[in-house]
C-alpha cells in the first residue's frame, strides 16, 4: 500500500484550524527550518528529488536556488490557480489543510529570502479562498506570519488574491501579470520570474502541492523522500482521476505506479465494465494514451518516453462510449475560448483548429481537413510565449494521429447522414426532384 | 491615406478620410445598408456607429474622447466599497494589483462591472475606466453586461461532459426558465471533476446532480436556499481512502461533516 504523507488523515476533524494542526505537530518544520542556514534547505530540496508538481516537472531546488541573494524586496507566489481541466488536487488540500501549505510557504520564503508571499487562487474557488484566509489570519495571530517570525528577525507578509476566472493565469508569467492588476497576459522569457518576476523582483513560484510538499520533506528526511517512487520521479505525488471511471477523486500515490493500477485499482474501473477509449495522463493538455498504454509507469520520464507528459498530474479517463471526434472538440474549444490573444499562433490555431474539427463533427469535413489540423498543430508549438496553444495542439494531434481511422470514419458518416437528410428535406418540398425527373 | 478628427472643432466629430482613392467594391457582405441607388465610388461607406467596418459593440461611441482618471470630488463612491478597495489596494507593494479584487467588490455591489461601478473602482485606485474595462473583459467571472444576482455555473469541460454536464446545463436552464435574477451559464473546468456533474451556486460546489434533482436544485437557486446540503463538495471525503485511519474516517463521519456514503464504499478497499 501507498505510503501517505500529504494525505494523511486528511479529513481529520477541525484539521484546517490551528489548533489540530498543531496538535498533529504543525509548524515543527517552519521553527526548525528557521534555524537552519537557508542554503542547506535549498540542499535538501535538491538531495529531495522534488520536481514541480504544477505541470513542467522543473527541479524545484534548483528552481529556487536561481533566486539571486543580497537585499532586496523577494517575492514567492503560490500558484493556486488550478485551472488545468482534470485537476484538483490542490482543492482538497487548501480546503482540508490549508496550514500545511502555509507551513510550507513560510519554509520555501525563509530559504530564498523571500518576504512577501502571496497565493493566488482561482476566483472560482471561493470556499478555499476563505479557509485559506482565516488560516493565514490564525497563523499570524500565533506569530508564525509577520515582521519579526518567532523573535528570529524574519519578516514575512502573506495575502490570498483572488483571480477571476482564466485559464491563462494558471501559466507563471501570466499569473504575475494577474497579480499585478492587468489582463492575464504571459511575458516573454527570458528573463526568468526568477530574476525579474512580480514587480520585476526576483520571484519564486510554485504549486501548491510543491510548496505542501516541502513541510513533509523536512519532515521524513530528504533521503527518506527520495527513496518513494523511482528514479528522477521520487516522492508521492497527488492525482485526480475522473471521467468514465466508478471512483472518481484524489489519490496519493508513489510514483511508478502503472496506470492499470491507478484506474482499475484504486479508481475502481470503468462504469459499466466497458474498455479505455482513450485517457489523458495528466490534464486535458497532454497528449491522450490508449488503452494499450495501460502498463506505462507512471512517472515524469516514463511518460515522457511515451511522448506525453505527466503534467498536472489529472488523469482524465473516457470510455468505448464516447466519440474521440467530441472529445476533440471540447478540448479544442477550450482552449480557444482562453487563448489569451498576445501570440498568433495560438490565437488564430486555436480557432482554425475548432473550427475544423466542428466541420469534421457535423459532416461538412474532407479527410483532408485531418492533415490541416496536424499541420497547423504543428506550426503552434513552440511558436508562442506560452504553452497554451501547445497545450490544444499536443493532445488535438495526438488523437488525430492515433484515432485517424475514427475521425475518417466519423467524416464518412456524418457525410451520408447530411447527404440524406438533404435528400429528405427536398423530396419533401418535391418540386426539386420533380425538377431533375423532367430533365 | 490618413484618418483624422478635427480636434479644435467639437462639432466636427466625423471621420475624414483624405487622399484616398474611392473604395473599389469592397464585399457586399460587408457593406451596411444602403439607399436605392447610391454611388458607392462616391461615399465613404458607414456603419451607423460611424466606423468603415462591423463589428463594434454598440456602446463603443467612437465620437466621445476616452475618459481620464476620475475626480474624486466628481465621484459618489459607497463608503464601505471605498473601504474595501482601500483595504485591497494596503495590501500589494503596487496598488494597481488591487485591480481584480476591487472590481469584483464592486460587481457584488452593483450585479454587474457597470460603466457606474467601473468608475467608482477607477477613481478609488486613480486608474482610467478604459483600463479597467481591459480587464473585465479578460477574466470570465466580471460580467460586463447586467446579468442575475444569482451565480450558477455549471461545468461543461472534459471530464464533466463525460459524465453528462451538458444535459445537466441544459434541463437547470430549462427549470430556472428566463428568472432574470438568475445567471446560469456553462463554464470551464471548475476544478471539481470528482462531484461530475457539477455546478457552483454562488460559489458553493454541488455535485453529483442527479436528473431527478435537477428540479430541487432550481427552486433552491431561484429561492436562494442552501443549494442540495446533501452534495455539497464540502462535506465529501477525500476519494483515496487509504489516506485516513479508521478512527480519523469514524471520527469525522460522527461530526456529519462529511460524506456518510463514500466512508462505506472505502472501507472495501
Amino acid at each position: 500500500m501507498t505510503n501517505h504523507l500529504l494525505f494523511e488523515n486528511i479529513d481529520e476533524p477541525g484539521l484546517a484550524s490551528i489548533e489540530v494542526y498543531k496538535r498533529r505537530g504543525g509548524y515543527q518544520m517552519a521553527e526548525q527550518a528557521l534555524a537552519m542556514a537557508r542554503d542547506s534547505i535549498i540542499t535538501s530540496l535538491k538531495d529531495s528529488g522534488l520536481r514541480g508538481r504544477g505541470g513542467a516537472g522543473f527541479p524545484t531546488g534548483l528552481k529556487a536556488s536561481f533566486i539571486p541573494q543580497g537585499k532586496m524586496d523577494k517575492y514567492l507566489v503560490c500558484n493556486a490557480d488550478e485551472s488545468e481541466p482534470g485537476t484538483f488536487k490542490d482543492r482538497e488540500l487548501m480546503q482540508k489543510n490549508p496550514h500545511s501549505l502555509i507551513e510550507g510557504m513560510i519554509i520555501a520564503a525563509y530559504a530564498v529570502g523571500a518576504n512577501k508571499a502571496f497565493i493566488f487562487i482561482r476566483g472560482e474557488y471561493v470556499q478555499q479562498a476563505e479557509i485559506l484566509e482565516k488560516a493565514i489570519e490564525e497563523a499570524k495571530a500565533a506569530g508564525y506570519i509577520g515582521s519579526n517570525i518567532l523573535g528570529r528577525g524574519v519578516e514575512l507578509d502573506m495575502w490570498v488574491h483572488r483571480g477571476a476566472g482564466a485559464y491563462i493565469c494558471g501559466e507563471e508569467t501570466g499569473l504575475l501579470d494577474a497579480l499585478e492588476g492587468r489582463r492575464g497576459n504571459p511575458r516573454l522569457k527570458p528573463p526568468f520570474p526568477a530574476n525579474q518576476g512580480l514587480y520585476q523582483g526576483p520571484t519564486l513560484i510554485n504549486n501548491v502541492e510543491t510548496l505542501t510538499a516541502i513541510t513533509y520533506i523536512l519532515k521524513v528526511g530528504a533521503d527518506a523522500y527520495k527513496a518513494m517512487g523511482v528514479e528522477k520521479s521520487s516522492g508521492t505525488k497527488l492525482i485526480s482521476v475522473s471521467g468514465n471511471v466508478r471512483r472518481p477523486g484524489n489519490y496519493e500515490i508513489e510514483m511508478g505506479m502503472t496506470g492499470r493500477d491507478i484506474i482499475y485499482g484504486l479508481a475502481g474501473g470503468i462504469e459499466e465494465d466497458r474498455e479505455v477509449l482513450l485517457w489523458f495522463p495528466g490534464g486535458s493538455s497532454s497528449p491522450v494514451l490508449t488503452k494499450d498504454d495501460l502498463d506505462l509507469p507512471y512517472d515524469y520520464d516514463s511518460l515522457a518516453g511515451a511522448k506525453t507528459m505527466l503534467g498536472s498530474g489529472a488523469i482524465i479517463v473516457a470510455d468505448d462510449s464516447n466519440s474521440v471526434v467530441d472529445i476533440a472538440v471540447k478540448t479544442a474549444s477550450f482552449y480557444k475560448h482562453e487563448s489569451c490573444g498576445k501570440c498568433t499562433p495560438c490565437r488564430e490555431g486555436t480557432s482554425w483548429t475548432t473550427k475544423m474539427l466542428k466541420r469534421i463533427q457535423s459532416g461538412e469535413a474532407t479527410p483532408m481537413d485531418l492533415d490541416v489540423i496536424s499541420s497547423v498543430c504543428e506550426q503552434i508549438m513552440g511558436n508562442c510565449l506560452c504553452v497554451l496553444g501547445d497545450a490544444m495542439a499536443m493532445p488535438v494531434a495526438s488523437m488525430v494521429t492515433k484515432f485517424r481511422p475514427h475521425f475518417e470514419a466519423h467524416i464518412e458518416q456524418a457525410r451520408v447522414a447530411n447527404e440524406a437528410r438533404l435528400l429528405a428535406e427536398l423530396s419533401a418540398q418535391g418540386n426539386v426532384l420533380q425538377g431533375i425527373a423532367a430533365d | 491615406m490618413t484618418i483624422r478628427r478635427d480636434p479644435l472643432d467639437p462639432n466636427e466629430r466625423e471621420l475624414v478620410r483624405e487622399g484616398a482613392p474611392a473604395p473599389a467594391g469592397p464585399r457586399r457582405a460587408y457593406l451596411p445598408d444602403l439607399p436605392e441607388g447610391a454611388d458607392l465610388t462616391q461615399e465613404v461607406v458607414r456603419f451607423d456607429h460611424g466606423s468603415r467596418v462591423p463589428g463594434w459593440r454598440p456602446a463603443t461611441d467612437l465620437t466621445k474622447d476616452p475618459s481620464g482618471v476620475p475626480d474624486p470630488a466628481q465621484v459618489d463612491v459607497p463608503a464601505a466599497l471605498r473601504a474595501e478597495i482601500e483595504d485591497f489596494m494596503s495590501r500589494y507593494p503596487d496598488s494597481r494589483s488591487a485591480a481584480i479584487p476591487a472590481l469584483a467588490a464592486a460587481q457584488r455591489v452593483h450585479g454587474w462591472c457597470s460603466p457606474q461601478a467601473i468608475e467608482q473602482v477607477a477613481c478609488v485606485m486613480q486608474l482610467t475606466p478604459g483600463y479597467l474595462t481591459a480587464v473585465v473583459g479578460f477574466y470570465d467571472m466580471l460580467e460586463a453586461k447586467p446579468v442575475g444576482r444569482q451565480t450558477v455555473y455549471v461545468c461543461t469541460n472534459i471530464s464533466c461532459s463525460l459524465r453528462g454536464a451538458d444535459a445537466l446545463l441544459e434541463s437547470l436552464k430549462l427549470a430556472i426558465g428566463d428568472d432574470p435574477d438568475v445567471n446560469i451559464r456553462g463554464f470551464e473546468c471548475l476544478g471539481a471533476c470528482d462531484i461530475a456533474p457539477m455546478c457552483s451556486v454562488n460559489g458553493v460546489y454541488v455535485g453529483p446532480v442527479d436528473d431527478t434533482e435537477v428540479l430541487e436544485l432550481a427552486e433552491q437557486i431561484r429561492t436562494a436556499q442552501d443549494p442540495l446540503p446533501e452534495k455539497q463538495l464540502v462535506r465529501r471525503r477525500v476519494a483515496d481512502v487509504a489516506a485516513n485511519t479508521d478512527e480519523v474516517a469514524r471520527a469525522s463521519r460522527d461530526t456529519g461533516t462529511l460524506d456518510p456514503v463514500s466512508f462505506d464504499e472505502g472501507s472495501m478497499a
